[in-house]
């Protein structure tokens, strides 16, 4: 069995590897994979953790989360199409309605 | 030590295959990067025993989620010389805050090693050959405790999918 | 001593009280009763206080004895404000409502309400066909309440009450056709003048209650006399225990005082101005309050203070002297009016003058004798005239009349003997009352010349009467008619109501006049000793005024001289107006600027215009100039820009300051968010770094914490 660090730390990892991501890319759909990827890291965390204590719980969570990254996925990329509708752009810098 | 190899390997493929993702310039090769990325973690999964959430990774976020995201990259086609210019000033703030928490965290969990009984308080860490089944256990928490977040999680599923829909619809004059 | 005063005295106060109810109930109801029923109430009660007075008379004729005739009566008492220092010390000062009847106010008392009721009845014809009857009858019938109130009234200042009253009702009755300007400004004249002289009255009447402390004139008559002060009963005291003596000068100011009031009310010089001007009105107010009852209210009151009068002789000489004055200048004036009623008018100030005159020398008597007499046949004059007025339709103008007395008979026969009466014919009243005056006149010349001049001046005012009231008669009644086509017609004789009065006042004009028969003998008149009680003097033993007793033959001779002034007056008129109709106009021709003078009454108007009224009037001007510039300029327009002034600096404080710091509250969240509104780029990158940067931050703070607890845990 591997120290439970060492997924903690791949874990981190991916994380602020998609969070770098979200930040960076100004295309919003690899914004949106990036959210996926940031969700994956946190599956890995609950599923390690869920091992190391032996509490099937973790794992509960994490399908939850599948499936929530799912329903998301589903909307946001809906309205991606609907905004790329009205406004013939997929570029975040672009999409500054909520500007003051 | 088969452990550590199929681990360092997995979480190897894992890493690069998110960094790569993430400066890909044309959108299908981050896609595809994903992809292998997500794979890479079923794998871990699987080597955390957890056999379930391994398939249902691989079907539902490889197999559903990845071939949306593809589909609506084929639909969306933009030209690529658009997506020139990057902001310098972003990436480096990006990659001084990532680093501070990575540094912070890392301090946490590395400090966390210095406890007696394998890093981090285990409780009750079985050896893997006397895990209950991973599926039967999953589905006995599922259908038991959480039977009524699974109910939501389908409630939520099929808002979702009617969200989907109504949002992605081609707008039509009333009549 | 009489047991119990019986009915008609002890109801004394109801002969006032009848007109003012009537006059009240005119005001009213006056506008919704029928003539009749005006008729009825007022005629009616000005009847019922004749009655009431004449019992009250007879009552006191034959129930009390001659020296005792004196009976008074306090309602309540009015004005009590305590005390007050006078000229005996501190008084405790009352002035009561109460009613004294005495011999004086006997005769006023009869003359008043029988002349009075009888204008009343002539009223009803003469007024039948003019508006606001009901209002005239209402005036009159207040006039007759203040007339008896000033006659009966038992101190000065219940007597000055009926004095503003009388005024009051003088200046409605003139400007009784109030939408004539000319009728109006008369009788807006008449009250101002009359308030002249009131000041002059008031100021007498505060020295005269400062001086006695009181203004009861005595306390004769009172069921109790010990119990209250009079001021015959004072001044006794005080010349007794020698306060003052004949001739002092405080009595001297008090009667001055007391005759400027008599000089304005009862229209001498220089106040008598307005009595002309009062012809404006009808004529049986003309009758009434401008020949029979008002003006003789001051010849009343002079009379009425008599006591004070015989301690003054200075003042009793400036009363003579402006009395004759008046009677002679009065006269001239009458002999060129043209207006039938402004003869008579100026004729009233003549003979007014003459009362004044036998008071000024001490016959106080004489001038009351006068006094009634002028009442009937000034009364009677008047009312004539005014029934000569009426059958013509309205003409007042006596070179448009002529030969009258054969169309209206009924009127001009007691007008003849009116005119009679008046110039002094003998036989009839006037000759008696006026000789007496004569009389009296020469009798004191014996002690000083100057009374002489008087007598003179009197004689001659006589002759005068005689030419112009003769003159009004041929041209009203004798001659060729003058009188214009459109009216010739319409000529006819005044009603029953107009004419009967008439004859029962030349009744009176002829017979009044007996009653001083015995003078003819060498005896005292009876009117003079029923008077006596009234106007004797207190005793004195530092002078007082004495009459010269004569003989019978130089009594004659005065008789004759005045007849043969009459006479030559009489002849003159004659030859001028009737024998040869142009002679008058000739001879005013030839003596162009006299004539002239005469008409314009000697321009007193004109002068009283030039020194008081304008420059009164330009007085009100300058204080509404200041009024208006300074005042209204400084303290209304001044308050009005200043508060402008304020306004605008309280709006630039508001604009600048209040609204500024208003802005700036508005201002400051604005220029303070600005910074913090830039994290809200709209771009979604920007807020994940912000997520992120957070996260490193909280990391940061609690990571420490959770450093120590899992180092606790080692």
């Amino acid at each position: 069995m591997m120290p439970i660090g060492h997924y903690l730390f791949l874990s981190l990892l991916l994380l602020l590897i998609g969070a770098i991501g979200v930040i960076t890319r100004r295309n919003v759909i690899i914004v949106l994979m990036s959210i996926e990827l940031i969700l994956n890291a946190v599956n890995i965390n609950l599923v390690a953790f869920s091992r190391y204590y032996g509490d099937v719980a973790g794992q509960v969570f994490a399908l939850f989360i599948i499936a929530d990254a799912a329903a998301e996925a589903a909307v946001g990329l809906g309205i991606m199409i609907a905004f790329f509708r009205n406004r013939e752009t997929v570029l975040a810098d672009e999409m500054d309605l909520l500007k003051w | 030590m088969l452990d550590s190899v199929i681990f360092y390997f997995f979480a190897g493929i894992a890493v690069i295959s998110a960094a790569l993702m993430i400066t890909r310039r044309n959108a299908i090769h981050s896609a595809v990067f994903l992809i292998t990325t997500l794979l890479a973690t079923a794998g871990i999964f699987l080597q955390l025993r957890a056999e379930f959430l391994f398939i249902a990774q691989i079907i539902l976020y490889v197999g559903g989620i990845m071939v949306l995201f593809i589909f609506v990259i084929m639909l969306v086609r933009l030209d690529v010389p658009l997506a020139r210019i990057r902001s310098r000033w972003r990436q480096w703030t990006a990659m001084l805050v990532a680093f501070a928490v990575f540094v912070q965290a890392g301090i946490v969990i590395v400090l966390a090693h210095g406890i007696p009984g394998q890093g981090l308080l285990i409780l009750n860490s079985a050896p893997a050959d006397k895990l209950p089944p991973n599926t039967e256990d999953l589905a006995k928490s599922l259908f038991g405790a959480y039977l009524l977040p699974f109910e939501i999680a389908s409630v939520l599923l099929l808002v979702a999918m009617i969200g989907a829909v109504v949002m992605a619809k081609k707008r039509t004059e009333a009549p | 001593m009489v047991t119990s005063p019986g009915y008609f005295l002890t109801h004394l106060w109801l002969i006032p009280l009848f007109p003012l109810i009537s006059a009240a109930l005119m005001l009213f109801f006056g506008r919704h009763v029928s003539k009749q029923a005006v008729n009825l109430f007022c005629v009616g009660s000005v009847f019922l206080s004749f009655l009431h007075a004449l019992g009250a008379v007879l009552t006191l004729w034959f129930a009390y004895a001659p020296d005792a005739r004196f009976y008074q009566q306090i309602l309540f008492q009015w004005v009590t404000p305590g005390a007050m220092p006078a000229a005996g010390g501190m008084v405790n000062f009352v002035a009561d409502w109460g009613y004294l009847l005495d011999p004086l106010s006997c005769v006023m008392v009869i003359v008043v309400t029988f002349v009075g009721f009888l204008i009343h009845v002539y009223s009803i014809g003469y007024m039948a066909h003019e508006g606001g009857y009901y209002r005239f009858f209402g005036y009159l019938n207040l006039f007759m309440f203040s007339m008896l109130t000033l006659i009966l009234a038992n101190n000065l200042l219940l007597l000055f009450v009926g004095w503003e009253g009388v005024g009051l009702c003088s200046y409605l009755l003139i400007g009784f056709y109030f939408l004539k300007k000319s009728a109006s400004d008369a009788g807006k004249k008449a009250f101002i003048v009359n308030r002249i002289g009131d000041t002059g009255f008031i100021l007498g009447l505060l020295l005269v209650s400062a001086t006695f402390g009181t203004v009861r004139f005595t306390t004769q008559g009172l069921a109790d006399p010990s119990a209250y002060t009079g001021i015959f009963q004072t001044l006794g005291s005080m010349m007794a225990q020698h306060q003052f003596v004949y001739g002092a000068p405080i009595f001297t100011a008090m009667a001055l005082l007391l005759f400027v009031g008599a000089t304005g009310k009862s229209a001498q010089i220089p106040l008598y101005i307005w009595l002309p001007d009062a012809m404006e009105g009808p004529t049986p107010v003309s009758a009434l309050i401008h020949a029979a009852t008002m003006v003789t209210a001051g010849v009343y009151m002079v009379a009425r203070m008599s006591a004070i009068y015989q301690l003054a002789p200075v003042a009793m000489d400036v009363v003579a002297i402006v009395g004759a004055t008046t009677a002679i200048f009065a006269a001239t004036m009458a002999t060129v009016q043209t207006d039938i009623k402004k003869v008579l008018a100026y004729s009233t100030v003549s003979q007014l003058g003459y009362m004044f005159l036998a008071l000024g020398v001490g016959a106080f008597a004489a001038g009351i004798f006068h006094l009634m007499t002028h009442a009937f046949f000034k009364a009677l004059l008047f009312l004539g005239a005014g029934s000569v007025i009426h059958s013509l339709s309205g003409e007042q103008d006596i070179r448009k009349m002529g030969g009258l007395r054969y169309a209206i008979p009924a009127t001009s026969l007691p007008f003849l003997f009116a005119t009679l009466a008046i110039t002094g014919v003998p036989g009839l009243s006037g000759f008696f009352s006026k000789d007496e005056i004569l009389g009296h006149a020469f009798n004191r010349h014996v002690m000083m010349d100057r009374y002489l001049a008087l007598w003179a001046v009197g004689l001659i005012t006589a002759g005068l009467t005689a030419f112009y009231m003769f003159r009004l008669l041929f041209e009203v009644f004798y001659g060729m008619s003058r009188v214009p086509v459109e009216i010739e017609g319409h000529i006819h004789e005044s009603p029953k109501t107009m004419t009967v009065p008439l004859m029962i006042l030349a009744f009176f004009s002829i017979v009044s006049g007996w009653l001083a028969l015995p003078i003819l003998w060498g005896e005292e008149s009876p009117f003079a000793l029923f008077l006596e009680p009234s106007i004797r003097g207190v005793e004195t033993d530092t002078g007082a005024i004495t009459f010269a007793r004569h003989s019978l033959l130089v009594e004659y001779s005065l008789i004759a001289a005045s007849i043969a002034f009459v006479g030559l007056g009489c002849y003159l008129a004659y030859k001028l107006y009737l024998e040869n109709p142009k002679l008058h106009t000739r001879i005013a021709a030839s003596w162009p600027r006299l004539h002239k003078l005469l008409i314009h009454k000697y321009y007193v108007d004109e002068i009283y215009d030039a020194l008081f009224v304008n420059r009164i009037k330009d007085l009100s001007t300058a204080l509404g100039f200041f009024d208006s510039r300074v005042i209204d300029g400084l303290g209304v327009d001044g308050a009005g820009w200043l508060t402008r002034i304020v306004s605008r600096i309280s709006m630039w404080w508001d604009k600048w300051f209040v609204d500024g710091l208003v802005n700036l509250l508005g201002w400051l969240p604005k220029f303070l968010s600005m910074p913090v509104r830039m994290f809200q780029t709209g771009v979604f990158s920007t807020y994940a770094v912000f997520i992120l940067l957070g996260l490193a931050i909280l990391l940061g703070y609690y990571g420490h914490h959770v450093q120590t607890f899992v180092r606790s845990l080692h």
